[in-house]
């Protein structure tokens, strides 16, 4: 079985990648546009902010800084996309593609450490609670609000034309929607939260990699199928706490998978491991389905 | 008020398939208005339409709508002077989403839309009254699903949408096509019903000539892009589905006598 570190290392990686999780949800399932533009993203919101932490701004500014970057990222792709008519994919990988070497340039090297910096869990370590707790504990403070300012988005008009716009552009426009405004918007959205989880994900590892990008997109729908098998289709906050906690569940299946020795995988097997565990929870589904009809 | 000044509409210009769909029509609707539109296929019935919805840009014509030019102005810019129901009961509504949903997101048509929750208890109240008049039985059902409907039932729905924020004009799309014939009668009363209340500005397109002469005001027929027949008042009262009929076949007659002079 799995150690208390390890079960709660694997929660705090959950809860850092529900960010992750969250705006593919903004992306693929409101506005149904297949953005790979997290796999760079990701790693960009990491990066801007190890930089800039690394060079005294305050964390807190740093990982703010590193939604904007995400949130350009996100336009160039609604860019591409809606202004010279780049099928939706590919557009999200041309940015994806350049982001690479845009991460590059912005640490100068391809990883950036963050030893001894202080970043935004610093002011909670020592109040007595051991480290292992309070990742997680403040990780899971910002997915809560993050969850509630979403739900309560989706749910005003402003959200529900985003909505509207994904699920039938047509009678958007002649709704008064500026469905083109959408999709920047939503696109910006979600790659603001992909950057924030980067920014995180930097701070509680305390390191920014170029490489960490790799295979974010498939994490993240991995946390929203998963989500969607357990929750359902039933209403937007369900969706989105299926979206965390598919995240969470997703870290615990690939630590205990990593972590049994029976299994003889090594953390090398990791990305066939996430291929395998998508797959199944994409067919999960269907099986259900056929056994009821 | 509807007003199309001599509107020239020409699609694929310059290539080898160039259709002018409309040959410079000019139209004038009176405020509180009711048109039928008819026309066999390639007529210019929906391109006329699309006109005035914004899908379709003139080449060459002037668009008003009430007191605004709209001739350039986009589908979404054009909105909230706009209400719309399409032919395809899928097509004017989000099926993902649940009945009150759609009626929020119609009931700011052409508004600015903020933060402010899109069902607060107030708008719901008022969504539930009047879906409620459609004795459909559906203000019990307001959080299901828009697909979960049946066609009729949802072309139900579209026009309550379409009445919620105010409008210039009411525009119907063959609106009752798609449906079996009971649902169709009972579509057409709500429709005769709604823009007699509202006093609606109406262009209704349909594919039956008998809906084209029993409802509304006035009837103008399309052929070629051009208007052929435009008649109200008396001459209308007088006219009858057959005479209709027959203007169809003589002009699908002059249309084969093009082509075999053509291939001649």
């Amino acid at each position: 079985m799995l150690s208390q570190i390890a079960f709660w290392g694997a929660v705090e990686l959950g809860l850092v990648f529900a960010f992750v999780a969250i705006g593919v949800f903004l992306a693929f399932r409101v506005l149904d546009f297949p953005d790979l533009t997290v796999d760079g993203s990701f790693p960009l919101g990491a990066a801007v902010a190890a930089v800039l932490i690394t060079v005294g701004i305050n964390p807190w500014l740093a990982a703010f800084a590193a939604m904007l970057a995400g949130a350009a990222a996100g336009t160039v792709t609604a860019f591409l996309n809606v202004r010279f008519r780049i099928l939706n994919l590919l557009a999200s990988i041309l940015t994806m593609i350049a982001l690479f070497s845009v991460n590059l340039r912005v640490m100068g090297k391809p990883n950036v450490a963050l030893i001894n910096a202080d970043t935004m869990l610093s002011p909670f370590f020592g109040l007595g609670l051991r480290e292992v707790y309070v990742r997680p504990l403040f990780v899971g403070v910002l997915v809560v609000i993050a969850v509630i300012a979403v739900w309560r988005f989706l749910e005003s008009d402003a959200g529900l034309a985003m909505r509207a716009t994904g699920a039938n552009p047509r009678m958007s426009r002649a709704q008064g929607i500026d469905t083109s405004w959408q999709v920047y918007l939503g696109l910006a959205l979600s790659n603001a939260l992909v950057a924030l989880g980067g920014a995180l994900f930097a701070q509680t590892n305390g390191f920014a990699d170029v490489t960490s990008g790799v295979g974010t997109i498939v994490v993240g729908l991995a946390a929203v199928i998963i989500g969607e098998t357990l929750f359902g289709a039933r209403g937007i906050l369900l969706a989105l706490i299926g979206c965390v906690v598919g995240s969470i569940l997703y870290r615990i299946a690939i630590q205990l998978a990593l972590s049994t020795d029976a299994l003889g995988l090594k953390a090398s097997d990791l990305n066939l491991v996430t291929a395998v565990l998508v797959a199944v929870a994409l067919v999960l589904p269907r099986l259900r389905r056929g056994a009821s009809s | 008020m509807i007003d199309l000044s001599n509107i020239h509409v020409t699609f694929g210009k310059g290539t080898p398939l160039q259709k002018e769909a409309l040959k410079g029509v000019n139209l004038t609707i009176e405020e509180g208005s009711f048109v039928t539109v008819i026309g066999s296929n390639g007529a210019g019935k929906s391109t006329l339409l699309g006109v005035l919805a914004g899908d379709v840009l003139a080449n060459e014509g002037k668009v008003m709508i009430g007191k605004t030019d709209v001739t350039r102005k986009s589908t979404s810019a054009r909105a909230g002077l706009v209400a719309r129901v399409f032919q395809d009961p899928l097509a004017g509504s989000c099926g993902s989403l649940s009945i009150e949903e759609n009626l929020a997101l119609a009931a700011r048509r052409g508004e600015r839309r903020g933060l402010r929750s899109a069902l607060g208890p107030r708008r719901r109240e008022l969504f539930r009254e009047r879906v409620a008049e459609l004795n459909l039985g559906l203000e019990n059902r307001m959080k299901d699903r828009m697909d979960l409907l049946s066609g009729g039932q949802r072309q139900a729905v579209s026009l309550v949408m379409a009445t919620l924020a105010g409008s210039e004009v009411l525009l119907l799309d063959e609106h009752t096509a798609a449906l079996d014939p009971g649902m169709a009668e009972f579509i057409m009363k709500l429709t005769q019903r709604v823009v007699s209340e509202r006093k609606l500005t109406t262009l209704m397109v349909t594919h039956s000539m008998r809906q084209a002469l029993d409802f509304g005001h006035r009837t103008i027929m399309l052929h070629g892009g051009e208007i052929i027949l435009d008649v109200s008042g008396d001459s209308r009262k007088d006219l009858q589905v057959e005479d209709l009929i027959a203007m169809f076949r003589k002009m699908r007659g002059e249309t084969l006598d093009d082509d075999a002079l053509l291939i001649g």
